[in-house]
């Protein structure tokens, strides 16, 4: 049996009565006790985003606070460079905070006020999701706690640092790998011990479903920005237009392709492919995982024959994990969208060559879109448009670029 | 026929006790002593909860995830707990013996093969922490089937109305969730409180045998003495972890500790 999208309904409503996409991905696979919060948050949202008021609040944050819309600016330089496809990127990294994890932060922080709760707690990889955590807890006037691996916060100590300075309390997790799958669980253990009294936001489109929906429904606002930019720019969506985004969890990607769904866009995602000579990687769907469960959402993810999550390996901690969103894996299987994957070597050589020739710096998690960028354009024809979404500024990687490369320069 | 497990409760109600339920993961700390384990521990345990490791637990504790890495160090797999299982009930074929764990290693394995592995070895019963109802209630029949008993897990955030339709589709244990935290907290609520919950979940249905787990040590185990039966597993975990720093034996820790358990509940 294919799977098919339905076309004029959002691509997270496409679940069946368990929560799961085309029958095999994602659902709710909880602890006992959580089952009754995240009813309650499901029908919280359920209400919330049907209501004009809180769509209204919605977009008055995301205007006046997170700054919309992000810029769309053509990159010339690089156009010229690699002689090819036009090449677009989305900055989404002017977003307050710097990256698009900020939409998902505000729009937890507005529910947790909502279900009258004074606590939030969520999980970080690379430390721009704990980060915009703890600046939209700060504003809005809640407790925050992130997760993080000991690992994550030696590699990524700039968003670390922002972090303490807005009032977060930094738990350091030192099970496993010591990265981002350890503090998601971690985070979650918190949450089944305190969710009487604490919200909890998943920091990217995994986990449990409605942790899913939620995230993918406040990145959206990307493509809406997107969608207009582009009506503007080239008075209608082109013919051959590709949206290529790096995926972890896969919240920067679903937000940035969703109001593309129904159009002839072409999706293409990038995942961490590790070292290039190393067995290790970050790439569930380019490597052909099989589908197993993870942090309560069945997935494809990188595990072993008996079920154990395997070993990871990524010079980006932001894609630094064995699972990848439900949602993802539905494209995937639709054939909606496609993914491939791009090596550190290769992510940190299109950092360089973007800072290098133009006004913005990719921090390495979208350098890996703009490998797969650069491996692309020359290849096709100038009437043919890329646009990558920039997702994140190289600031927060300097330690490790210049551990990597000698030097710094953004 | 009435199950194993049926058979335990029965015998403890006539003794006038709860039944006595240990925790403790296959494979810890090595795959030898976790069996010796269970043999010691089931001349005063009515129940052994055994637990197949899973290096994601969503739900465990420190001390249970310390365990479970032991066991996963040292190489255990599924496979191995169906044979430290099979050898168990080779010597002890009349106590009941549950298998506890996360639902991708049977995922993984498939749920029919699974389950037919827990029969070859004489597993009595199954507590699947990530497996909720009701999407649990296609396994539960297939446990069912094999006269395997799933237990079902609640609570204190389960309400009213999701407890009785899960008492309704429940085979004869259900495990009680003292409390919010994962395994292994302090007992954080007040053991009347407990017991109040826990009459009101046994007056739905009288005839469950309904246990109480999660915070559960020697300090706490007597004052909840009036429960079916009472679930001790970190305080085990840890005892093990504990004697494995000071060079101590674990089997012969252990075999005391659940000694003076079960002489508190008697
Ligand atoms: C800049 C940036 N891009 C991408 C990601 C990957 O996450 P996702 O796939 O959810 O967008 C992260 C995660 O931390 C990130 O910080």
């Amino acid at each position: 049996m294919s799977l098919k999208i339905k076309k004029g309904i959002p691509l997270i409503d496409q679940h069946d009565k368990n929560f799961m996409y085309g029958g095999k991905f994602g659902g709710n696979f909880i602890p006992e006790t959580l089952k009754k919060p995240i009813d309650d948050l499901t029908k919280l949202f359920n209400k919330l985003r049907k209501n004009k008021k809180f769509i209204k609040e919605r977009d008055f944050y995301f205007k006046t606070y997170v700054g919309a819309p992000t810029p769309f600016i053509k990159l010339d330089n690089l156009t010229d460079h690699l002689g090819g496809a036009q090449i677009y990127a989305k900055v989404v990294s002017e977003a307050n905070g710097g990256a698009h994890k900020i939409y998902n932060a505000t729009v937890h922080c507005l529910i947790a006020r909502k279900a009258g709760k004074k606590f939030i707690v969520g999980d970080t990889g690379a430390g721009y999701a704990g980060k915009m955590l703890s600046m939209a807890a700060k504003k809005f006037g809640l407790k925050c706690k992130i997760f993080m691996g000991a690992k994550d916060i030696k590699r990524q100590r700039p968003n670390v640092e922002s972090m303490r300075k807005n009032g977060a309390e930094i738990v350091p997790v030192t099970t496993g790998s010591q990265t981002l799958v350890d503090a998601v669980s971690e985070c979650m253990r918190y949450w089944v011990a305190n969710c009487d009294t604490t919200h909890m936001c998943v920091g990217s489109t995994v986990g449990p479903n409605i942790f899913v929906k939620i995230c993918a429904w406040s990145t959206a606002q990307i493509s809406r920005e997107l969608m207009s930019q582009v009506k503007e720019e080239f008075g209608k969506i082109p013919k051959k237009m590709k949206l290529l985004n790096c995926v972890g969890g896969g919240s920067s990607a679903m937000g940035f392709w969703n109001e593309f769904m129904d159009t002839d866009a072409e999706f293409i995602g990038i995942e961490a492919g590790g070292p290039k000579n190393s067995k290790l990687h970050a790439a569930p769907l380019t490597n052909g995982s099989k589908i197993g469960i993870l942090h309560g959402s069945a997935q494809y993810v990188i595990q072993d024959n008996e079920g154990q999550i395997g070993r990871t390996e990524s010079i980006s901690a932001g894609l630094d994990y064995p699972g990848i969103s439900s949602l993802h894996c539905f494209l995937k299987d639709t054939k909606r969208a496609s993914y491939t994957s791009a090596s550190d070597e290769e992510a940190l050589k299109a950092y360089q060559l973007v800072s290098k020739l133009e006004n913005i710096s990719p921090s390495l998690e979208p350098s890996h879109a703009f490998a797969e960028a650069i491996k692309l354009a020359p290849r096709l024809k100038s009437s043919e448009v890329i646009i990558v979404n920039s997702c994140g500024d190289s600031l927060k990687d300097k330690d490790i670029i210049k551990q990597k490369l000698g030097s710094y320069v953004r | 026929m009435k199950s194993k497990i049926a058979l335990a409760f029965e015998n403890c109600k006539k003794q006038k006790r709860p039944a006595l339920i240990t925790y403790t993961v296959a494979g810890d700390n090595t795959r030898k002593n976790s069996l010796k384990i269970l043999n010691k521990i089931s001349k005063h345990a009515d129940i052994l909860e055994c637990g197949f490791p899973h290096n994601t637990p969503i739900a465990d504790g420190g001390q249970i995830q310390g365990s479970s890495h032991r066991a996963l160090k040292n190489g255990t797999k599924l496979k191995d707990v169906f044979q430290i299982v099979k050898k168990f009930k080779k010597i002890n074929p009349s106590k009941p013996l549950i298998l506890m764990g996360y639902f991708n290693l049977i995922y993984q394995n498939g749920e029919n093969k699974f389950l037919n592995n827990c029969k070859k070895s004489g597993v009595d019963g199954l507590i699947i922490v990530d497996l909720p109802y009701p999407e649990n209630k296609n396994f539960a029949k297939k446990c069912k089937k094999r006269d395997i008993t799933f237990i079902q897990l609640l609570s204190p955030t389960t309400s009213k109305d999701r407890m009785k339709k899960i008492i309704k589709d429940s085979h004869e244990m259900i495990y009680y969730i003292s409390m919010l935290s994962t395994t292994g907290g302090r007992l954080k609520v007040s053991p009347k409180k407990i017991l109040e919950n826990y009459n009101r979940i046994k007056r739905i249905n009288p005839k469950k045998n309904l246990v109480i787990g999660f915070g559960i040590t020697d300090k706490t185990i007597s004052s909840l003495k009036s429960a079916n039966g009472l679930v001790v597993g970190s305080m085990l975990c840890k005892i093990i972890t504990n004697s494995l720093k000071m060079g101590q034996n674990p089997v012969t820790k252990l075999d005391k500790v659940v000694y003076n358990l079960k002489k508190k509940i008697l």
